[in-house]
């Protein structure tokens, strides 16, 4: 390989001067939040911050002596690993069938980005209302087919709501990025392929997916986060953790212990505990899956 | 250049001579009252800004209850906290243990000359927010208490008297088989399952809910709900749950719903729930006292307090709480209080506007409406007073949580209510080493 053109700055404060501004965001915006964070996670203070007491390790240990929260770990597991499966796995079929459609393309994609401008409590509370046990439009077909569909009691329908409305607010991002990924694979590898005789399933199997893995790595990494830290909006409008704890997933409980029940020294810690979980997640990803995309 | 500062400097000196002399105070008033309840509020605050100049009640709606504590919370840290707050029942003991960011009303009154006499109140009413050394805490601006709701239209249907709801949980129990019988699918169903259930259930039967009277002894209070008597409750609503006589419809207030629409029969709930029900019912309606155990000795004693009540924030200037105290005065006149109390349906505050509402004959033309008011003004007991916990609202959370455990049949009565005793009591030892006193 020929060796790269390097420009270096002669000035030693210039390219500083230009970092600075994306330095001073990423700062005030992420570091010093989470530093807040870590630092509450030590403490115990009462609803107004009148008297703030070093508690040490005490709501670390706290939240390992509640049962319930460890509970929350599996729920949690569950639950992502739903969101994240199905939102990719969903849309991408749309987003193969929308690369395929010859008529009224623009319709059928912007129909399909609409969800995205939904709030999250917003969409919640549409899925609520399609699946109320008494009233809901849905509820009343399923009792007609024989399910008796009832959340409030059955952490399995709960679940089922929550994850449903979780992966329809998610679906617009992926399905636009796998478009995307898509109309970037050349035609001339798909007619090829065509032209060998190779079926439209083996197509995409074969040549699409596979150069769709950088996109499809991305999405997952995105999705992953979302179903940890973006959803509890979703799951305080729809079900409020319950019945029980059976939808009660970690993030949900940050927010409502930090937000409601004004326990800050606790929250924090579960903030702390759920961001280390992350960047774990995100360093095995990194790690381990990245290695089976091809660039 | 120079005449024309002048001249503008001259125009600014007119202006301020030509306001009033003295300037209005304004005192801010965050709240969670939406529909009619928040015209009500309105209504309160333009009335009272009316019948003086000196100050200025400016309310804002914060949102929920659950929203605007926290709301308040965060402006207090950042110094922008209102000068008046509204607060619900469970959030008393955060408030009282909050000692620097409140100032009792009773010493907001007593500063600014007003005469502060507990006797005009009613004491399961004032009680609740009052500190143990008598002076009061907090304004109860809008109490509640829990009553039966019933549907006496589906009370014919079924054969049963319209005017002879169930009084005890036996006759609820087969009222709600007879109704079930006549196609009722939502014979019993409640609101607010932790508060009715368990917590107003616990005064109602003069049986403890927590030790230390309650929480009202200090903070080493400790959860007492799994008693054998509550055990027992629980059992029963879930073999009710079981035969399809109890339908769970979700937590808060989400079975407020079912019954306006007529589809559930009979519904514990908040006696201000009058306002709605009246508004949305379009069948005839009956109020009923909570049932209970006839063979509990002595129950019925009272049900507990809900709602919420006005406290005053610290760190203001004199003059405010001047104003402060004057609103609250107003607030207390008899004649505000009677017909806030027709009103709303919340409970009168003091006995004056009660009797006013009586004599004016409201109770005869409202049937029921007297009903929540005659379970509150009896004699307190100890055990019976109300239920002032720390971390109340992560432990109505829990209350929930395990008694939909009871429902589903996951968990049986006893299991359930152990669990949540020692969930709770994990949340009230923290509380008692965040606020030592």
């Amino acid at each position: 390989m020929a060796s790269e053109k390097r420009v270096v700055f002669r000035s030693g404060w210039l390219p500083w001067a230009l970092l600075a501004p994306q330095v001073i965001v990423i700062a005030v915006f992420f570091f010093w939040p989470a530093a807040q964070a870590l630092l509450q996670s030590f403490q115990q203070s009462d609803a107004f911050g009148l008297t703030t007491e070093w508690v040490g390790l005490q709501n670390f240990a706290n939240l390992l002596n509640d049962a319930t929260y460890l509970a929350s770990f599996k729920t949690t597991a569950i639950f992502s690993v739903l969101v994240a499966g199905l939102g990719l796995s969903i849309s991408m079929l749309l987003a193969v069938f929308a690369d395929r459609v010859v008529k009224g393309t623009h319709i059928y994609r912007t129909l399909l980005i609409w969800p995205y401008a939904v709030a999250p409590a917003v969409a919640g509370v549409l899925w609520l209302f399609m699946f109320a046990p008494s009233i809901g439009i849905v509820s009343y077909a399923l009792r007609a087919v024989g399910i008796d569909w009832n959340h409030l009691l059955n952490g399995t329908h709960a679940m089922t709501l929550i994850v449903m409305a979780s992966v329809w607010k998610q679906i617009s991002y992926n399905f636009l990025f796998f478009l995307a990924g898509l109309q970037s694979i050349p035609k001339s590898l798909v007619e090829a392929a065509a032209i060998d005789g190779a079926r439209p399933w083996r197509r995409f199997w074969t040549i699409q997916f596979p150069l769709l893995s950088p996109t499809t790595f991305f999405l997952f990494v995105i999705n992953v986060v979302y179903a940890f830290f973006d959803t509890f909006a979703i799951v305080d409008a729809a079900t409020a953790g319950g019945p029980g704890k059976d939808t009660a997933i970690l993030v949900y409980k940050v927010y409502y212990d930090g937000f409601k029940a004004l326990d800050l020294g606790g929250s924090a810690a579960q903030s702390v505990v759920l961001m280390v979980i992350v960047i774990a997640l995100t360093i095995v990803q990194f790690r381990f899956v990245e290695k089976k995309v091809q660039y | 250049m120079k005449i024309k500062a002048l001249a503008l400097a001259a125009g600014f000196a007119a202006l301020a001579l030509s306001g009033p002399a003295r300037a209005q105070v304004e005192i801010q008033w965050w709240h969670s009252m939406t529909g009619g309840l928040n015209d009500w509020v309105l209504d309160l605050s333009a009335g009272f800004n009316a019948s003086q100049k000196d100050f200025k009640i400016v309310p804002t709606y914060k949102g929920t209850y659950d929203e605007t504590m926290p709301a308040a919370v965060a402006a207090f840290r950042a110094g922008t906290a209102p000068h008046i707050l509204q607060v619900f029942e469970v959030g008393t003991a955060t408030m009282m243990a909050a000692k620097g960011a409140v100032v009792p009303v009773g010493k907001v009154l007593a500063d600014a000359g007003y005469k502060f006499d507990p006797k005009a109140y009613i004491p399961a009413v004032v009680g609740y927010y009052t500190a143990p050394n008598g002076q009061m805490l907090s304004f109860p601006l809008n109490s509640s208490t829990t009553v039966l709701n019933y549907n006496k239209d589906l009370f014919k249907k079924a054969g049963l008297d319209p005017n002879k709801p169930p009084t005890t949980w036996p006759e609820l129990t087969l009222a709600a088989a007879k109704l079930k019988a006549s196609g009722v699918s939502c014979p019993f169903t409640t609101s607010w399952q932790g508060w009715t259930q368990l917590e107003s259930f616990s005064t109602w039967h003069n049986t403890l809910f927590a030790t230390q009277n309650n929480g009202f002894g200090g903070t080493s209070a400790r959860l007492a709900f799994n008693s054998p008597l509550h055990v027992r409750h629980i059992e029963n609503l879930a073999n009710m749950a079981k035969q399809g006589l109890f339908v769970y419809r979700g937590r808060g207030n989400a079975a407020d719903a079912p019954f306006y629409s007529g589809e559930c029969a009979m519904a514990t709930a908040s006696s201000s729930t009058y306002a709605s029900i009246k508004k949305n019912a379009k069948f005839d309606f009956g109020i009923a006292p909570l049932p209970y155990y006839p063979d509990v000795p002595g129950a019925p004693q009272n049900t507990v307090i809900g709602g919420a009540s006005l406290w005053v924030m610290g760190g203001k200037k004199a003059d405010e709480y001047k104003g402060v105290a004057a609103f609250f005065n107003y607030l207390t006149n008899a004649e505000t209080q009677a017909k806030s109390h027709q009103r709303t349906g919340y409970l009168p505050i003091t006995l004056a506007s009660f009797q006013m509402t009586e004599k004016a004959g409201f109770y005869k033309q409202n049937p029921g409406t007297d009903v929540a008011v005659n379970q509150m003004i009896r004699k307190t007991t100890d055990k019976s007073r109300g239920i002032r916990l720390g971390n109340f609202v992560q432990i109505r959370a829990i209350e929930d949580e395990e008694l939909e455990q009871v429902w589903s049949g996951k968990k049986t009565a006893k299991e359930a209510l152990d669990s949540a005793v020692s969930r709770g009591n994990e949340l009230l030892a923290r509380f008692e080493k965040a606020n030592k006193l």
